[in-house]
């Protein structure tokens, strides 16, 4: 269950960058070979926003489809495998999609709120 | 940046839009990026210290604990160990036992180590400078595969009890290995373990991952697991 953990960070890092804005909606990415379940995600979503400004928001995932290019034969295609294998047999393949695992972005309940912060902190590194 | 109120944004990668009735905030956040950035903090500490962190990772039961009280008594060095379990510190007490320096960090209903609980095990354990850091996971082919905590090796276990299959059930823990250990190896004329399947299932899920064999209890295939440790040791201290 490191959705747990994964979804406590979504809320502490929200809660850094925007300071007291009150968030109504949250927009994930949690790309589909990225190691991480999204229902157990909205499942634990609920329970660490409690007490928090992000309290009663919507949580939205985009889930991104798996894609990979092969090393032998250079060839690009759309997979749902952590270990794909190219058509051409080739298991010597590079997953270059769908294993991302990011906040995209949150709507803050008041238009003009200006999100404390939001002059002051940087992007997260990495 | 907003068209409708004229409040504006630009924190730099805070961008902020209006959207309908509320404000939209592009944040553009790595969900491991806070891990990450206390993973790097770990690992300036043990480079400062000339200390070569492993973290070690199975399913329970591969005989993880057992394996490192024999390494503890053969490696000619300090070394230390940080243990992750859910409860007890059973496997702190069986390390201290052998003669290594053990902090067990207890992680509740939590299923991994992160890089937070690893620095405050490293502030109890302080390692000696020069030492090997065995942090043992908690036991689990699954989660902890996604939470660096600083080590410059990781290390899978598994044993022969358990289906030769795995590295290929579980992707995510093998694809990160640098090493992958195949221990109770005294109980193979006893059980139905395909060895060379195996083998092919841990290179099918990371081709550069180096694969060794050895029995925790017996000793056999003990040295050249110290003479892996050996060889990852010396970069890490130069």
């Amino acid at each position: 269950m490191h959705e747990l953990s994964l979804t406590q960070s979504v809320v502490d890092a929200i809660v850094e960058r925007l300071g007291p804005a009150r968030v109504r909606l949250v927009r994930l990415e949690v790309g589909k070979l990225s190691g991480v379940v999204p229902d157990a995600m909205r499942f634990c979503f609920d329970l660490v926003v409690e007490g928090t400004t992000v309290a009663g928001a919507a949580l939205e995932i985009v889930e991104p489809e798996g894609s990979a290019r092969c090393r032998t034969c250079g060839d690009a295609f759309g997979t749902a495998e952590v270990l794909p294998l190219c058509a051409c047999g080739s298991a010597d393949v590079e997953v270059t999609g769908g294993a991302g695992l990011r906040i995209l972005a949150v709507e803050l309940e008041e238009p003009c709120a200006e999100p404390a912060g939001a002059r002051t902190t940087g992007p997260a590194s990495g | 940046m907003c068209g409708t109120c004229g409040c504006s944004d630009d924190g730099p990668g805070v961008r902020v839009t209006a959207a309908g009735h509320g404000h939209r905030v592009d944040l553009e956040v790595d969900l491991l990026a806070g891990n990450d950035a206390l993973a790097a903090r770990n690992r300036e500490r043990f480079d400062a210290a000339g200390i070569l962190a492993v973290n070690l990772m199975s399913s329970p039961g591969s005989g993880k604990t057992t394996l490192l009280e024999r390494t503890v008594r053969a490696w000619d060095g300090p070394c230390a160990v940080l243990e992750g379990d859910q409860e007890t510190t059973a496997d702190a007490d069986r390390i201290a036992a052998a003669g290594a320096r053990a902090v067990q960090i207890n992680t509740g209903a939590g299923c991994h180590l992160d890089a937070a609980m690893v620095a405050r095990g490293l502030a109890a354990l302080e390692p000696e400078p020069g030492s090997v850091l065995f942090v043992e996971n908690v036991g689990n082919l699954v989660c902890p595969a996604l939470f660096a905590l600083g080590e410059h090796a990781r290390v899978v276990i598994m044993s022969v009890t358990e289906g030769a299959d795995k590295p290929l059930k579980y992707p995510h823990m093998f694809r990160t290995a640098d090493l992958v250990l195949l221990n109770k190896i005294d109980l193979l004329p006893y059980v139905d373990f395909p060895v060379d399947e195996w083998a092919a299932a841990v290179r099918r899920a990371r081709p550069e991952a180096e694969i060794l064999q050895v029995s925790a209890t017996t000793g056999e295939g003990l040295e050249p697991w110290l003479g892996w440790l050996r060889a990852v040791r010396t970069p890490a201290r130069t």
